[in-house]
Formats: C-alpha cells, structure tokens, sequence
C-alpha cells in the first residue's frame, strides 16, 4: 500500500467500495468502512484514511484490481483473478499465499503470480515440466510476442499446427510479466483460450457442433459433410483426446448427439471443431469412400501382433523412444526391416496385391 | 479503443508461412497507432472464427493479407467472422481489384467491424512490388535496362487473382521506370516458364505477387525459370538463364514496405493511424543485398 493508494480509495468512497470483503459506503452518519475482521462507522474523511492504512491489504487489493488491471468485465481480468484463486480465497489467505508464490496450470502452461511493492502482481510463465527449475537454467523472455516463436516447435524441432497440442517446447520462462502482458503471453502460447474460458464461465460460449462446421464449409471442404457418426467419432478419439489437443471438447455431433469420447480434462474448452479437424474430416470422408475387402496373408501370431504393434507405436507416437537395439520391441526398426524382407514382396504384404484383378 | 485483425491464410504444413504476418503485426504495434494488433489465420490460431473475440477494441479494422479479392476474401474470411450482412457489392469492387471497405456487426461479439479489401489489390501494392525490385537488386534507382516480371499464381481457382497481377503491371508501365513490365504466370499463358522469352532486356527482375514464400515460390518458380535445377541447393542471386540475368525477388508478401499497404487499407477504412505510414516508410527503407 502507499499514499497515492489510500487517495485514491478515499475519493472512490464517495461512490462506494465493494471488492473481495472490503466494503466503504458513505452513510448519514460519515463513512462506514468494513472488512471481515473489523467494521467502522461514522467516520469523517481522515478517520477514513487511517481505517484504510489500518488494511493495507485491502486496500492495496482493490486498488491492483480496479486501477491496475482495469477492464472489470473482460476475460483478462476474470483470467488473472482465477490466476490467484481470487474468488475463492480471502486477502489476507491470498497474500499471505502470494508472498511466496501462487501457482496455477493452464494446459503446459505454469502460471506464479507473487506480490511486488505495493500489492501490484507480477506472474512467471513457464512450461510445468520446468517447474522448479532455476531461472538462470532456461531461456529467459521478456516480450509478449515471442511466445509465436516459442509455440511454432516443440522440443524435436517439429512444427506444431495445433497451439493446443501437448507438445509445446520446454526450457524458456517468462520470470516478471505484469497482468496484461502475462495474458497476451497465454494467448500467444494458447489462442482464444482466456476468452472462451471465460464465456464458459458465464454460461455464453457458443458450441458450434459439427454438423454446423461442415454444413458451412466451401471449395474443397463442403465434403466433410459426408462423415458418418462412426467416422466422426474415431475422428475425435484421433485428434481430440487429450493426448492430442488439450482443450476440452464441448461440441458433439449436433447437440442431441454426444460422441462416446472423452472429452479432455483441462480448463479451457473447445467450442468447435478446428481447421486441423476438418481438414483431417475431409481426408477421412475420401478414405471412408472405399469398400473393404477381404485378403488373405500368412503371418504367424507374433507377426500380426507386431503389425498391431507399429500401429500403436506410430499412433502413440511412441516411435521416437524405441531404442536402436531392442529387438524385443515389434516397432523397432531392425524387427520392422526385418518382417518386410521376409514377409514383402513385389505386392506388398504377404505378396498379396492390393488389386487382384489387376494381376489375374 | 481501436484494434487491428490482420487475416492471413497460414498453413498446417509449412512454419514459414505465417511469418510475413507477424512482421507487419509487429511493425505496426511499433508504430503504436492501434492499441491492440492481433493475426488470425483460416489454418493456424486464432482462427477467423475466434479472432475477433480476443481484441478488446470496440472498433475493429480487418485487412486480408491476400492478393486478390476473390473466395477468401468474399466468401470465407467474412462467413467465418460472421460478418452476416456482408454483401460483396458493399466493397463497391466490379472490376475485382477496386475493393474499399465496409462496416458490419458481428454475430459473436459486440463490436464494429471494419472490413477492408485484401492488400494485394491496393494501388500502394504497385509501390511494394518496385520496392521489392529495389531490394533484390540492391539499386534504389533500379529501372533503366530492366525488365520487371510480376508473377501471379494464375486463374485455377479465381479469376481475380490474374486481375491483380495485370492491374499492377499496368500501374507500374506506366510509370516509364523499367524497360518492360510483363505478367507471368504458373498456370496460364504467358508462363513464367519462358520468362526470358519475353523480355529484350538482359537484366530482369522477377517478383510474384504472393504474400508467403512457401513451395510455389521457393521451390516451383525458381525451377520452371529454370535458375536451379533443384530448389534444395537453391538459387543464385542474380541467376544466368539463356543469355539473361534473372534477379528473383521471392514473395513481394516479405518486403517490409507491406505494412504500409495494410495500415492504408485500415487508415481508409477510418481508422486513426496518426503519422504510422511515415514511421513505416522509415523503417522499410530500401535495404541494399548483401549488406
């Protein structure tokens, strides 16, 4: 707290104060002034002041909500005070909390928010595997903007199309970021994610269902309305489940229609579809285009569950991992290379070919 | 409170793609005449969709960085932002390269919206193209015994995007700088294929008219010219092809001078950008190859 602090909420009395258990309200009597541990009546506007510098927690409190972050309706606002459980704690358990570190998860994201002078916030972002690491360990980043940049690769130098894909990069941190730029920065790392949060938390997020999306969609997407229920499902437990996108699946098939997949554990929800789903949707109605068929390949048992086995292993991305020698693993290379010299042929699999009649 | 949404297409496969956007984002919030500039893509995040919900501006300038007006710009960028009384007669554009802006609500948020047309159709675009050649050639008074070649990607998917390419050849004929002005093109006559065979100049500057480089301008272009044999070992600045030398500028969309264009478009559209456009030209100066 400091003086210019305690003027201000002495001129703000006159409207009357209501923030977080601090009540001021100016009655016929003087000003009543009242928090949970003690209530003032009757004061003149000096007894006013020394009721306040008595609270400095309070007052310091409403001041960094009211004059430093500002925007008392806007989704930055509501965000930072989840950020320190703000409608959940009371001051004195929040600061006392604060002093040495408030800290909340928001997808990969790690989030500290601590008290500098004055009850003015300050919050370090960081990746939660680099939890407790030392600062002087990672990348430090001062500018909002360079969160783009750290969210384009992820630890193997691979783009990432998706910003919610659990893959976003370890080893940088953003130590001393005030509100506004620490939520620009979550909105670089994570697009859209504060807002829709927020207007989840109001009861207006607007769900657009799938069926929706695809019956907008133009030129080389309009197709995607052809996926089936079944299609969109595996869909969805393709590339939507947490081990793949973090945000929290809230549409379905149309709004009478649930898919049977989970929909994610994390805050922040997904009120559509993205572009990477229907662009994958419009791939995946080509591919359901095509009738099965039935062929006939010789594998012995371990064979076919080591075909399994690459499936899962590339469908788990767990292809990476698979040490250069472990000839126990059906996904490792060497047993992979070899079940092709074996079992390949011209046609493939088995040496049976994918058109038969082609070769009769 | 004022917000800039600069829209682009983005890309699932290629890094690169969004990196003209975020360049001329950032150059204007140097410029500081917006209090809040964010991108948005139809392939990458914040998507159309949700772009306009993450400004806190009640006053909202959109600009399309696309060439032509054309099926993003009419039909998907203003369905998805849901602009539901756009009218693509509202832009006042009948010969496909005149589009000015227009003023919607949006159906998602409170705010206005100000739509304006795709930078690759303003007449600054003719100056970032010249800017370009400058650039690429490192000799601000670039002109005299050079031809320029300004290649579009052709009328596959809209016929638009060939207008754009001829409205700036026409333009900048006529400013008498270059020997010749030529349109070429990937997919139509006259390709940019035979790109020597219509020019006498021995020096020719050629620049396409995209706003991302990608594999259109890094790896097809620079192989039908013919100046690599493969785009992996890449290509030499300036390049001999049949007698003549080839200066290949890349996508016009990277030259810094860009910005301008955008901030134009939304200036136009009513937007308060102060001296921004002085601070912009100042800033993109022409820089010299090599240094």
């Amino acid at each position: 707290m400091n003086d210019a602090q305690v003027e201000a909420l002495v001129e703000a009395a006159e409207e009357g104060v209501e923030i977080d258990g601090l009540r001021i309200a100016q009655e016929r009597s003087g000003y009543r002034f009242e928090t949970p541990e003690r209530t003032h009546e009757g004061l003149s506007g000096s007894e006013l002041r020394t009721a306040a510098e008595e609270s400095p927690w309070f007052v310091s409190n409403w001041h960094y909500w009211t004059h430093v972050v500002g925007g008392p309706e806007s989704a930055r606002h509501e965000y930072l005070r989840w950020v320190e459980g703000a409608d959940d704690h009371a001051v004195p358990e929040r600061y006392e909390a604060l002093s040495t570190g408030l800290t909340r998860e928001w997808g990969q994201l790690s989030i500290t928010a601590t008290l500098a002078d004055d009850g003015v916030r300050r919050y370090d972002l960081r990746h939660v595997a680099d939890g407790d690491r030392a600062e002087e360990d990672l990348e430090t980043h001062v500018d909002p903007l360079d969160a783009r940049r750290i969210a384009t690769y992820d630890d193997d130098g691979r783009y990432r199309p998706l910003s919610t894909a659990p893959t976003l990069r370890t080893g940088w941190v953003y130590p001393d970021l005030d509100g506004r730029a620490l939520v620009e920065t979550v909105e670089f790392l994570y697009p859209a994610t504060v807002e829709n949060w927020n207007r989840e938390r109001r009861g207006e997020l607007d769900i657009t269902h799938f069926r929706e999306t695809a019956e907008r969609q133009t030129g080389i997407y309009s197709i995607v309305e052809g996926l089936s229920v079944e299609e969109l499902e595996a869909a969805a437990e393709a590339c939507c489940v947490d081990s793949q996108c973090l945000k929290r699946r809230m549409w379905d098939e149309d709004e009478e229609t649930p898919l049977d997949v989970p929909r994610g554990e994390e805050a922040f929800p997904c009120r559509e579809p993205c572009s990477l789903l229907v662009t994958a949707a419009r791939k995946f109605v080509t591919l359901g285009r095509e009738e099965t068929r039935s062929y006939e390949f010789e594998l012995t048992p371990t064979e076919k569950e080591q075909i399994e086995g690459i499936i899962d292993a590339v469908a788990d991305g767990r292809v990476g991992e698979i040490r250069e020698a472990d000839l126990n693993d059906g996904a490792n290379r060497y047993r992979a290379r070899y079940l092709r010299a074996l079992r390949g042929g011209e046609h493939g699999l088995s040496n049976t070919p994918t058109y038969p009649e082609d070769h009769d | 409170m004022q917000a800039l949404v600069i829209v682009a297409h983005g890309s699932h496969l290629n890094p690169d793609s969004s990196t003209p956007t975020y360049d001329h984002a950032d150059a204007i919030r140097a410029t500081g005449a917006f209090d809040e500039v964010r991108e948005a893509f139809w392939k990458e995040e914040p998507s159309f969709r949700e772009a306009l919900r993450t400004v806190e501006a009640e006053e909202v300038y959109v600009v399309p960085l696309f060439i032509s007006e054309g099926y993003f710009t009419e039909q998907v960028i203003p369905r998805e932002m849901r602009l539901e009384e756009w009218d693509v007669a509202d832009w006042g554009s009948e010969d496909g390269v005149s589009a000015s802006s227009a003023t919607y609500e949006a159906a998602d948020v409170e705010k206005t919206i100000h739509y304006c047309g795709p930078v690759g159709t303003h007449e600054v675009m003719s100056d970032v193209i010249v800017r370009r050649a400058e650039s690429v050639t490192g000799d601000p008074e670039v002109g005299a015994g050079f031809g320029l070649a300004i290649v579009g990607h052709g009328t596959e998917r809209n016929e638009n995007s060939a207008k754009a390419i001829h409205y700036h050849t026409e333009r900048i004929r006529e400013m008498g700088r270059f020997d010749q002005v030529e349109a070429v093109f990937m997919d139509e006559e006259p390709e940019v294929d035979d790109v020597t065979e219509f020019f006498d100049s021995e020096d020719i500057v050629v620049v396409p008219l995209f706003v991302a480089d990608g594999f259109h301008t890094q790896e097809d272009i620079p192989e039908d010219m013919g100046l690599t044999d493969d785009f992996r070992e890449g290509y030499p600045v300036p390049g001999e092809v049949d007698g003549h030398r080839i200066w290949y500028a890349g996508a016009v969309g990277t030259e810094s001078l860009m910005a301008d264009v955008v901030l134009e478009r939304a200036a136009e559209a009513g937007a308060d950008i102060g001296d921004a456009r002085t601070r912009i030209e100042e800033r993109s100066a022409p820089s010299v190859a090599g240094e």
